[in-house]
This record gives C-alpha cells, sequence and structure tokens, in this order.
C-alpha cells in the first residue's frame, strides 16, 4: 500500500546541516493502523509531513497505492492529497467557518457540487458523532469535539490513507481514548489505512497493529506491537514501554517481596497476548488445591491479547503447586518463572 | 440663540462640506481597501518561506512602501499635483484628492494588512495545502477570511486617518470640512465655523470607529 524507500530529508539552517529523517526504508500494508513513536525531535512530525509532500524530501521515494507521490508535479500532487487525509495536533480548523462549512472545506476544493457537498458533510456529521452541532463554530467546541471535526474533514474526500500527526497529544487522557475508538472504528468500517505519529505508547498500545520506534531521524526498532512490547531491544523502546508498563523499579520491588512474603513460591506470570484464558488465576484456585495470593502486577490489554506481568505467591502442597505451574506452560501463552521456591 | 452663537454657519453649505468629507472618505477607503490589500498580500505571500517567497519583489514592494509612508501627507499632495491632473484632469475639488488620498494611505493599510495576515495560524495554512488546496483557495478562502477581524479594524483605523488626510487636502482646494473650517472660518476669522467643523469631523471619526468597532465584532467567532 505504502511503500518508502530511502527517504531523507535535510534542513539547512545557517550553513549548519540538521538531518531530520534519514535514509527511511518502511512498508505499510493496507487497512493497518501503524504506529510512529518517538521523542520530539526524533523525526517523526518530518516523516509525516514528506509523506504528503508538506515538506519536499531530500532524497528518496514515496510511493501510496502504485502512485509515486514523490515523482508527482505540483497539479498532480494536489489531486494526490485530496486522497490523503491529514489530522493534527492542534486541529487547525478554520474558526471563520462552522463545524458544517469546515468539513465542508475539502469537498469545496475538490471542486464538488453544493448538493452533494451537503449530503456528503451529513454523512461525516453522523460518522464522528457530531449530530447537533453542525452550525457551532470552533471555538464553542471541546477538544476532542474539534478534533473529531478534523477527522471528518479529513475524511471528507474519502481518501485511502489518514496521517495522524499527534492528533491526541493535546486533548485529555479520557477524550484520548474516545478519538482513538473513533479512530479504530473508521478504520475497521472503512479499510483506511492510518499512519499514526506520537510520543504516548499507550496511544500505540490501544490502536496500532505494528509500531516504528524512531530516534534521530532513523527507525531504530519495527515490529509487531505484542512483539515489541515483549521484547523492546532498544533503550528508547524500552523507555516507552515503561510508560505503559512502569517496571524499572520492578526489581527493588522483588527484594521487597520476597523478604514480606516468606511462605510458599513467588512466581512470575508473564502475559503474552493471552486471550483464550481470561480467568486463569480462579482456574488454578479451582483446580488445584493451590492458594493463590497476587502480590503485584500490571496487565494492560493491546489488541492482541493482554499483556504485563503479575507477580503471585502460591502456597500448598508442593505436588499440587507443581501441577499448577505445568497447566499454565501447558495451557495457556503465559511465561512463568519461579522466583523463590518453596522452602 | 443656536444661531446667534453660530452666526456665520450657512447650513447649505456646512452640509454640501460634511458630504464632500463622506465622498472623499469612502471611495478613498475603497480605493485603500483594494490596493491595500493587494500590497499587504504580496508583501506577506513574497516574505521568505511564504508561498511565493521572492526576495526582489518583497524588497521593492517593502521599499516602495516605505517611501510613500515615509512622505508627509501635505507634502505628498503637492509631489501628486502632476499626476492628478493627468488622470482626473483638475487638481481641485473632492474627484482630486481621491489618488493623493489612496496613494498616501494604500501602504499605511498594506502593512496593517500584512500583519493581520501574519496572524493567521500556519497549521491552518498548512492543513489547506493538506487537502490540496491551490495558492488562489488559500488566499481568497483561508488567509483572508482569517484574518478579516484584523483587516477590518485596521481598515477603521485607516479611515480615520484618512478623515484627517480629507481635512489637509480641504486647505489647498479639495472640499470639504477641512476647505470649508480654512476658507469660510479662519481665513475670515468666524472661528464659530472652525469650531462646528471640528465637531462634525469628531463626529465622522466616532461613526466610523464604532461601525469598524461592530463589524469587527461580529465578525470574531474565535
Amino acid at each position: 500500500m505504502i511503500s518508502i524507500e530511502g527517504l531523507s530529508k535535510i534542513f539547512t539552517a545557517d550553513k549548519q546541516k540538521l538531518t531530520a529523517v534519514d535514509n527511511l526504508t518502511l512498508d505499510i500494508k493496507d487497512g493497518e493502523i501503524f504506529g510512529v513513536i518517538g521523542y520530539s525531535g526524533a523525526g517523526k512530525s518530518t516523516f509525516v509531513r514528506l509523506l504528503n509532500r508538506l515538506e519536499e524530501p531530500t532524497g528518496g521515494r514515496v510511493v501510496i497505492d502504485k502512485q509515486e507521490i514523490t515523482s508527482l508535479n505540483s497539479r498532480k500532487l494536489r489531486l494526490a492529497r485530496q486522497e490523503i487525509g491529514m489530522i493534527f495536533q492542534h486541529f487547525n480548523l478554520l474558526w471563520s467557518r462552522t463545524v458544517k462549512d469546515n468539513i465542508a472545506f475539502p469537498l469545496e476544493i475538490a471542486g464538488i457540487a453544493k448538493a452533494e457537498r451537503e449530503q456528503r458533510v451529513q454523512e461525516l456529521i453522523d460518522l464522528v458523532g457530531l449530530s447537533g452541532r453542525e452550525n457551532a463554530y470552533p471555538s464553542q467546541l471541546s477538544g476532542g469535539q474539534k478534533q473529531r471535526v478534523g477527522i471528518a474533514r479529513a475524511l471528507a474526500n474519502r481518501p485511502k490513507v489518514l496521517l495522524c500527526d499527534e492528533a491526541t497529544s493535546a486533548l485529555d487522557p479520557e477524550t484520548t481514548n474516545a478519538i482513538l475508538d473513533l479512530l479504530v472504528d473508521i478504520n475497521q468500517k472503512l479499510g483506511l489505512t492510518i499512519i499514526l505519529i506520537t510520543h504516548e505508547m499507550h496511544v500505540i498500545r490501544k490502536i496500532c497493529n505494528q509500531v516504528a520506534v524512531m530516534e534521530k531521524g532513523k527507525i531504530v526498532e519495527q515490529g509487531d506491537v505484542l512483539d515489541v512490547f515483549l521484547r523492546p531491544k532498544q533503550p528508547v523502546t524500552r523507555k516507552f514501554v515503561q510508560q505503559v508498563m512502569g517496571s524499572s523499579e520492578e526489581d527493588d520491588d522483588l527484594q521487597l517481596l520476597m523478604s514480606t512474603y516468606k511462605q510458599g513460591k513467588i512466581v512470575r506470570l508473564h502475559f503474552i497476548g493471552e486471550t483464550t484464558n481470561q480467568a486463569l488465576i480462579s482456574q488454578l484456585a479451582k483446580k488445584y488445591a493451590v492458594d493463590i495470593n497476587i502480590l503485584q502486577g500490571k496487565i494492560t490489554q493491546t489488541r492482541a491479547g493482554a499483556y504485563g506481568t503479575l507477580f503471585v505467591q502460591m502456597d500448598g502442597k508442593a505436588e499440587e503447586m507443581n501441577k499448577a505451574i505445568q497447566y499454565i506452560t501447558d495451557e495457556t501463552s503465559v511465561e512463568v518463572e519461579v522466583i523463590r521456591d518453596a522452602n | 440663540m443656536l444661531t446667534d452663537l453660530f452666526a456665520n454657519i450657512d447650513a447649505g453649505d456646512l452640509w454640501e462640506a460634511t458630504y464632500e468629507t463622506f465622498y472623499m472618505t469612502i471611495l478613498a477607503l475603497i480605493g485603500t481597501c483594494i490596493f491595500g490589500i493587494l500590497l499587504g498580500l504580496l508583501l506577506f505571500l513574497t516574505t521568505k518561506d511564504g508561498i511565493w517567497q521572492n526576495k526582489y519583489i518583497n524588497f521593492i514592494v517593502a521599499a516602495l512602501v516605505n517611501v510613500f509612508r515615509a512622505i508627509p501627507f501635505i507634502i505628498l499632495i503637492l509631489l501628486l499635483f502632476p499626476f492628478t491632473d493627468f488622470l482626473i484632469g483638475t487638481i481641485r475639488g473632492p474627484n482630486a484628492a481621491l489618488p493623493a488620498l489612496i496613494i498616501g494611505s494604500a501602504p499605511f493599510y498594506g502593512r496593517l494588512v500584512e500583519i493581520a495576515l501574519k496572524e493567521v495560524d500556519k497549521g491552518v495554512v498548512e492543513a489547506a495545502k493538506a487537502m490540496g488546496a491551490k495558492t488562489g483557495t488559500i488566499i481568497f478562502r483561508v488567509l483572508l477570511p482569517e484574518s478579516m477581524p484584523a483587516l477590518v479594524s485596521g481598515l477603521t483605523v485607516t479611515a480615520i486617518a484618512l478623515i484627517g488626510y480629507t481635512a489637509m487636502a480641504g486647505v489647498i482646494g479639495a472640499g470639504g470640512l477641512g476647505n470649508y473650517a480654512y476658507y469660510f472660518g479662519f481665513q475670515r476669522r468666524d472661528f464659530d465655523v472652525v469650531f462646528v467643523c471640528t465637531i462634525f469631523i469628531v463626529v465622522i471619526v466616532f461613526i466610523f470607529q464604532f461601525i469598524g468597532d461592530f463589524i469587527t465584532n461580529k465578525l470574531d467567532k474565535r
């Protein structure tokens, strides 16, 4: 769907060269929600602007849906841009236009007749859940509503790709979740490919299939979201995973756990996309004569299932405990690690 | 009693002078608006990182604007006499004042337009580009509508400066309240005429300011 080859962008300011995007190669599949994460200054905003040439690339190729964006002349580029929706961190709505007229703007640009425009605008308003607010001005809307207008506007010309530049970074957590749900919804309903730039790992966790981690203009790590969560290779990726999991203090906690809970085994359960066996703990307690005490942990849901770590204290007869552990190993995808055996 | 106090005022003359002041101000304002927006757009678009970035055009326009703003208005009228004569066919009367009024105030308004356009959120222009908008669309559907309150309040400021200019032009024969105050008031030592003309000009200024503020507030949906 989207293939990017050797894409780079070098800014020259005061005779100093700054490589914002450095020889980047990437393939994004049709209908995927592809996340790009990085700290500010990593070049991710420049990267997304290179895709529709809001920034002119210094080198490399961008092909979207068999059309080579990087070789289009300005007239054809304008037409191509009508098929690439984009939403922004600060929404970038026209304050002088109502919700309806903001959404109609890309349709005006595409030269669509008034009657058809009005019908399409109404469809979009329903799609993003803004019915009743058609005639409001942006200043009368909340942040989440503004982004809904932004999304409706971006979808107006039925694009194949939606670029999201920090689309939820100016929103509070609850509104962020609502907007992310909306993105997933349109991704499924319209089969739209979404490229999403963010510095928040929970955004990636919540909606992305694939993730690329950017640092200093390069992609340092890329893969399935779950894989990257599970086996972060680069230090920067580990930091991002910790944003969600908060596992940096785990080792200290472990010492404390072992000294506090002197009875039985202490076991670490590692959930890696477990979806089939939701009620694992209660099943163990029912099936085997063991007592299970949840000590600490954090489980989070990704689109591919549960991911996280749980520390439990297990007590009972040694034989029963071993059976229980065997069961987890054999029947589920949860990884078991006995940190301290029963003494 | 009022007629005693303002014994030298001829109501017909006063109304005609008021009419001429309005006539000059409004026509000059229309011209200033058109040329000022053109100059402002040119300055804004040709600036560094602008849509039509062009060092040379930007330099030339900026230089012209600065030169014409630097010339005192009374001297500008005198300088433009040959041009006015050629264009209007006379150097007397309200019509003859128009070229000088427009040339005197368009550069000023042009700068105000440039400032107004700079205030437009760059993100909105970027969004329009990302939608595939042409430059014309960006100018007429984004830049101008989004800066409209500032354009109108700038025009109000310009209109008030223009009223002052018409009075100055009046003194050298353009008609209007300035003309009336100078020839029928000052030169005949009839200061009641000067006084009434002053009041009328102040009232006209208030009217323009009021209308300008009203429109600005109506337009501003931020």
